[in-house]
């Protein structure tokens, strides 16, 4: 089984984010980290290769520094990696990201691929859906829970009754929710291994990516203004003197939430 | 004018709120034409004509369910192509969301997810990194596609009679992958949906325990609310983590929103900032979430919460 799992960088979680000069996110000022629900897909790709072999390569679109969060995934126990790097891809909304991915995946051999149900950063989640459409392989999303058969892949996939089991012949795409395990922190012994592990840096042109379908010219949407939320005013805080509940109950009563 | 389409979301046939209210937004923009998916459209055309659908497109193969999210896109790639709306607009679940990424492919047009208000021009409002800024976008390519967040938009009925049109769809191979062998509903009280809910009460790491969610629920059913929880007391399994609100759970934005023993965290914060009135009871003063109160109680939510219910009961009676 062979099995790609894709990875983002985006500004570190707890960091505040801000937009660029072009509005677009800023990931020069701040730390950048492995997007937090990658972190499961790269967990789920090594539990499913550990359990039936296969080979796991990790795929990153982004600029240069995006190669730390590369680095992280080969130190977790991913075999190889291809970043794909080129200014052209500066700005790439969802419609351009997914045709830049789709045409990576193309140089990559793969039986599953495996994200994370989205970024932290744009959490549009539309993306692992925009890829099986474009590879025309099978949409296998908000996965809890993934079993690989022969030829075949079933997943438990959350949603808000419940969930639903799906099932789809392989290549299938598929992202993973936060409650499907729990990743692996890299081993001393993993982080020197992932230096020696071999990293593939493809242009656009060497992913067969055609300029005029990336970056801010090529995507499907266009910011127009960007504006600062004003600062809430201060709300009236309350130290409880016996009494809290009633004032609070006051409170939404003069809001007419009673 | 030309047709706004609005992909009807329901549960057997029965429109969930947000589709009202797309409805309603869509009348701001053009003329709102529903499109349907699945069983139950007889259950759905009345309440779909009482909120402003002059038509109504029916896809009701019953083949239309046996997959995922797939042929939805695909009949909404039909409509498009025999009708030429001005836009689809999409309640912005994460199904949703999905059927509006792969419409964006097929059709080759942008997609905007998320937003908290259209406006003329299919310009887009979104909320971004936690409510921190307001974006305006548009669609520069192909059909405007745009995913709008439940309570956007307040519904307001105006009646109409929709024409009725049948589509009927051949699904792709493609579409007919990845299948539904089984739909499972997990226990569910008779609480409205958290993204849906006008109130949310949330509870978290100062609940102590699990048990304690006894007196969030308390609270939220007197007040007809949904219940939330931050993701410190999800991963200590006290709720279900379909009930997170946050960063890496789900994006609320209710009239009302009651953070209870909750600090506030970034992670948390970005889940709920947009709320339009926020309450906290937390015992730390210098707990975050104060920060974004309208109306903040410093105390012991074991106190506090009992007394808050019980004071509302006595209202409501």
């Amino acid at each position: 089984m062979n099995i790609v799992v894709c990875v983002k960088q985006v500004p570190d979680t707890w960091a505040e984010k801000k937009l660029g000069s072009d509005k677009t996110v800023d990931r020069e000022s701040v730390d950048g980290v492995m997007n937090e629900l990658d972190e499961y897909a790269v967990e789920e790709a090594l539990k499913i290769k550990e359990a039936q072999g296969g080979e796991v390569t990790v795929l990153s679109m982004g600029p240069e520094k995006a190669v730390e969060t590369i680095r992280k995934a080969l130190s977790m126990g991913a075999d190889k990696a291809v970043h794909v790097v080129d200014p052209a891809l500066h700005g790439s909304d969802a419609l351009a990201t997914s045709y830049a991915l789709a045409q990576a995946l193309g140089t990559i051999e793969h039986d599953l691929v495996i994200l994370g149900v989205e970024s932290t950063d744009a959490r549009m989640s539309v993306v692992p859906a925009m890829l099986a459409e474009r590879l025309g392989a099978a949409q296998l999303t908000f996965a809890r829970k993934v079993e690989v058969g022969d030829g075949t892949v079933k997943i438990e996939r959350l949603n808000d009754a419940g969930y639903e089991v799906v099932e789809a012949p392989t290549p299938a795409i598929v992202s993973v929710v936060e409650k499907i395990n729990e990743p692996r922190y890299p081993s001393f012994k993993g982080i020197m291994a992932a230096k020696k592990k071999p990293l593939t840096t493809l242009t656009i042109a060497d992913a067969g990516i055609d300029a005029a379908n990336v970056g801010l010219d090529g995507s499907g949407t266009a910011v127009d203004e960007v504006t600062a939320r004003p600062p809430k005013q201060a709300g009236q805080i309350v130290k409880d003197e016996g009494d809290g509940g009633t004032k609070l109950a006051e409170f939404l009563a003069s809001q007419k939430f009673v | 004018m030309a047709e706004v389409l609005v992909l009807v979301e329901h549960v057997d046939g029965a429109p969930k709120k947000v589709t009202l209210e797309l409805l309603t937004l869509a009348r701001s923009l053009g003329e709102p034409a529903a499109v349907f998916v699945g069983n139950g459209a007889e259950n759905a055309k009345d309440k779909l004509a009482e909120y402003g659908a002059t038509k109504i497109y029916v896809a009701g193969d019953a083949e239309l369910d046996s997959y995922l999210v797939a042929p939805k896109a695909e009949v909404l790639a039909q409509v498009v192509q025999q009708s030429s709306p001005a836009a689809v607009l999409i309640p912005s679940s994460p199904e949703g969301k999905e059927v509006a990424g792969r419409l964006a492919v097929k059709l080759d047009s942008g997609v905007i997810t998320d937003a908290v208000g259209v406006a003329d021009g299919f310009v887009a409002t979104q909320s971004i990194f936690g409510g921190a800024f307001n974006v305006q976008s548009k669609v520069s390519k192909g059909t405007p596609i745009i995913t709008v967040r439940p309570n956007s938009t307040a519904p307001e009925p105006a009646p109409a009679q929709p024409t009725e049109e049948q589509v009927s769809v051949t699904l792709s191979d493609a579409a007919k992958k990845a299948k539904v062998l089984d739909r499972v509903t997990e226990k569910k009280g008779g609480r409205p949906e958290l993204t849906e809910a006008a109130i949310v009460v949330s509870g978290g790491r100062g609940l102590g325990d699990g048990k304690n969610f006894d007196i969030i629920e308390k609270l939220a059913d007197t007040l007809g609310a949904a219940v939330g929880a931050s993701r410190a007391a999800t991963d200590a399994g006290w709720y279900p983590h379909t009930n997170q609100v946050g960063q890496t759970g789900k994006t609320v934005s209710p009239q009302l929103y009651m953070a209870v023993g909750i600090s506030g965290a970034i992670q948390h914060r970005a889940g709920m900032q947009t709320s339009k009135t926020i309450v906290a009871i937390n015992k730390d003063p210098e707990a975050p979430i104060f920060e974004l109160v309208d109306f903040g109680i410093v105390g012991d939510l074991f106190n506090v919460v009992p007394q808050l219910t019980e004071e509302i009961e006595k209202r409501k009676s």
